[in-house]
């Protein structure tokens, strides 16, 4: 049985995107039966060409993209050589945890509320420092240029590849540092050159996984970026979504451009790798000390406050717009204050909110059983995994959802399976499988298996070994893997959407579905029960350990175990 | 290296029959010994002479990157290509590696037979603690623990599991010089008492003067 887990996990990653991708590679030339389309041909990709601002929406889609990760690994990494080992850097370790679980577009909402003309941040200086006494007519978010959408996508990556620089840490040699101080090297510059690059090596997966995500993201650009045209990824929903049927393919073809702009980001950040060795690689080569980073550590410092407090404060604001009853600019607080918005939600919110649970909880705890299986079956096969592997693993990361998810919703409406829940699931288990396993690996696989070597010694077989002492043991990393799982599944908007066919409303498509509109006291009651969700999870994964191992000293966080 | 000792044909003891040991097909180490209930075998080694392999080897947890030839008879039973559940041969490594989620008397219960109502095993496990002087630590975190009272607790735990041998992978190395002495009188007076046959790996000489036993000494 453990013996076939390799084999359901390709199947489960892969044959989603396979099927997917040439779906709506067939739909693009025209080839689509469910839509009567029998024709082969470029026609698709010229009407793709031939829609007004369409070079515009590539264009966003592609800087956006490359800069969103530019910016947010920029911050990262400079923050950490700045920092790493000070009292400064616990706490911002400890105030970016609790950011990694807020939904992409939770954050995007409240960072909304705080930059709008008539936001926080403007209410908060007004009419004291501006005089403005009505909302000044600035085109700050929803701006052309999709300056709004990349800081909501920088707030986001940045703790995310904060996690997965900390993860790579112990792993690399970090006193490597310490001589390049006694070398006469500046901190910052110093932790870059020796230490840098064997973490970069490590990270470069994920990296290319973010800049997969902001090339192409909806949701985000949905709160916060460009309208007329958005992005790419937003038009070829659009079309997606259009009751006339020819638009479909368009669509279709649209996919196929958005996996290829994707692809031009990736190439034009290889292209920046190699020039940014290049460079530090002469100046270390000249000697270059670069002792005066004061200011490089400040910026960098700022910068990760800034954006944490972003979203945290971001937050703060969802809560009091869903409560408010009137708010008048340039009041700085709501100037009255109600529950009629949650009582008039309250039915769809428990709807929408426990589809959202069940499909979360079921696609975490599938995709754990699976990851558990693959973990086990590893070990006990005395499999190492190779580099082809974690690719595979990394597939649904890397490529943008709009290229497969609309062609998989062509073949589940072919087959008759779309607007299923269970549909729903197992696309979600796409994207939730790679970051359960991603999670559980590292820790699972530093796991002194000795001891179950002891275990077996006392007459244990191989599965009692598993239940009895590998799993209790590891209860801690095995619950915060499934935390993240499931709010992995929590943020899914587009196989929601699609796979969904708009019949399995979740808290996430109800509070998209709320962007266009406006409304800030629904849109506050629904960005926050999502940004809830996956945080009450967390919190729980955090607790159960610690209650339950209270008494065992090695098991408690920071312990041994 | 190749070694033989006092070989008397199948007996009640540990018969390692012809062993040889390769580190893919580099040879590693070749034995060919009888040990006798209650009679220690000391091999003696610097560290990459195989030692632990053949540990790992008589344990069952050979790794993949080595292979064993010969026969491991355990009191008259082929025990070579059975899986370590059903080797019954105790081990005691370097670390005592106790399980940190249990306490001192879970770790006893859990590597006692199956068999028995609760209350049996539990005054099972107690005696066996109380043996050693730890009865009264029964119900505490093993983290919580001396270095000494985790010795003996990893003691309690292989022998609540009946084994029918012994191997003792540097079980004292980590332990100051005057607990030293008195875990290893401990173990080595069990040993006598149960009539476990029981090799020891050491780099220790005072380890294998102690054991009283016959002496191997491998070379790397």
């Amino acid at each position: 049985m453990l013996r076939l887990i390799p084999l359901a996990v390709v199947l489960l990653l892969l044959a989603p995107i396979a099927a997917g991708t040439a779906s709506i590679l067939l739909a693009a030339l025209g080839w689509a039966p469910e839509f009567d389309a029998k024709t082969i041909g470029l026609d698709m990709f010229a009407a793709v060409f031939k829609a007004p601002g369409i070079w515009h929406s590539v264009w966003l889609s592609y800087w956006v993209g490359l800069i969103a990760a530019a910016v947010s690994l920029g911050i990262v990494i400079l923050f950490i050589a700045a920092f790493i080992d000070t009292r400064g850097f616990r706490l911002i370790s400890a105030a970016i945890k609790p950011v990694l679980a807020v939904p992409h577009a939770a954050a995007a909402f409240g960072l909304l509320f705080l930059i709008a003309p008539s936001g926080f941040l403007v209410r908060l200086v007004s009419p004291d420092l501006t005089g403005f006494v009505r909302p000044p007519d600035w085109l700050i978010v929803n701006d052309p240029g999709g300056y709004a959408m990349l800081g909501g996508l920088v707030i986001k990556e940045i703790p995310f590849l904060f996690f997965v620089t900390m993860a790579a840490l112990p792993q690399t040699e970090a006193r490597r540092a310490e001589i390049a101080g006694a070398l006469g090297y500046g901190r910052v510059w110093g932790w870059l050159i020796s230490v840098f690059p064997a973490i970069y090596k490590q990270i470069r997966l994920p990296v290319f996984a973010v800049i997969a995500f902001a090339t192409s993201t909806i949701d985000v650009a949905l709160v916060l970026g460009p309208v007329n045209p958005p992005p790419l990824a937003v038009r070829v929903l659009q079309w997606m979504n259009d009751p006339d049927v020819n638009l479909r393919l368009t669509a279709a073809a649209g996919a196929l451009v958005q996996l290829g702009v994707t692809l031009a980001t990736l190439a034009s950040w290889f292209a920046l790798e190699n020039l940014v060795t290049l460079i530090a690689r002469m100046a270390a080569m000249r000697g270059w000390r670069g002792k005066k980073d004061h200011i490089t550590a400040l910026l960098a410092g700022a910068s990760i406050t800034l954006s944490v407090g972003l979203v945290l404060a971001g937050i703060a604001l969802l809560f009091i717009w869903s409560f408010t009853g009137m708010w008048r600019f340039p009041h700085l607080l709501p100037d009255s204050w109600t529950t009629a918005s949650w009582s008039a939600q309250g039915a769809n919110i428990f709807e929408t909110g426990s589809r959202a649970f069940v499909i979360a909880l079921a696609a975490a705890s599938l995709s754990l059983v699976l990851v558990l299986a693959s973990l086990e079956n590893e070990y006990r096969g005395d499999i190492k995994i190779s580099d082809l592997t974690w690719w595979m693993i990394y597939i649904p990361l890397l490529v943008p959802q709009i290229a497969f998810i609309g062609g998989l919703s062509f073949l589940f409406l072919r087959l008759g399976l779309d607007g299923t829940l269970w549909a729903v699931v197992l696309v979600h288990m796409v994207f939730v499988y790679p970051y359960v396993y991603l999670t559980l690996a590292d820790p699972w696989n530093a796991f002194d298996t000795r001891i179950l070597a002891v275990a077996r010694t006392l007459g244990k077989n191989v599965n009692n070994v598993f239940w009895t002492i590998r799993l209790p043991m590891l209860l801690r990393p095995v619950l915060a893997a499934f935390a993240l799982g499931f709010a992995v599944s929590i943020a899914q908007y587009l196989p929601t959407l699609l796979i969904g066919a708009g019949r399995q409303p979740t808290i996430t498509t109800e509070a998209l579905a709320l962007a266009a509109g406006g409304n800030r006291r629904l849109i506050g009651i629904y960005a926050l029960i999502q940004t809830l969700m996956p945080f009450v999870i967390f919190a729980l994964a955090s607790l159960i350990p610690r209650f339950v191992w209270r008494e065992r000293r090695a098991l408690q966080a920071g312990g041994r175990g | 290296m190749t070694a033989q000792i006092n070989k008397t044909g199948a007996g009640a003891g540990l018969v390692l029959e012809n062993i040889e040991i390769f580190h893919g097909s580099a040879p590693l180490l070749c034995l060919d010994a009888e040990i006798l209930p209650g009679q220690v075998l000391t091999l003696m080694g610097p560290s990459g002479s195989g030692k632990s392999t053949l540990v790992s080897a008589i344990s069952g947890f050979l790794p993949r990157a080595f292979t064993c030839k010969g026969r491991i008879l355990l009191g008259g039973n082929d025990i070579t290509i059975l899986p370590p559940d059903q080797r019954r041969v105790g081990v005691l490594f370097q670390d005592t590696l106790l399980f940190p989620h249990f306490s001192v008397l879970e770790n006893v219960l859990y590597a006692l037979p199956p068999g028995g109502s609760m209350q049996e095993r539990r005054r099972e496990a107690l005696a066996l603690l109380a043996a050693v002087s730890l009865r009264n630590l029964a119900q505490r975190d093993p983290d919580t623990l001396s270095g000494g009272q985790k010795a003996r607790v990893a003691l309690v735990r292989v022998l609540a599991s009946r084994p029918r041998a012994l191997l003792l992978d540097e079980p004292f190395s980590k332990l100051d010089a005057d607990l030293r002495a008195a875990v290893r009188q401990l173990v080595f007076a069990e040993v006598a008492r149960r009539a476990l046959p029981t090799l020891l790996v050491t780099h220790d000489r005072s380890d294998a003067d102690a054991a009283g036993g016959p002496i191997l000494v491998l070379d790397s």
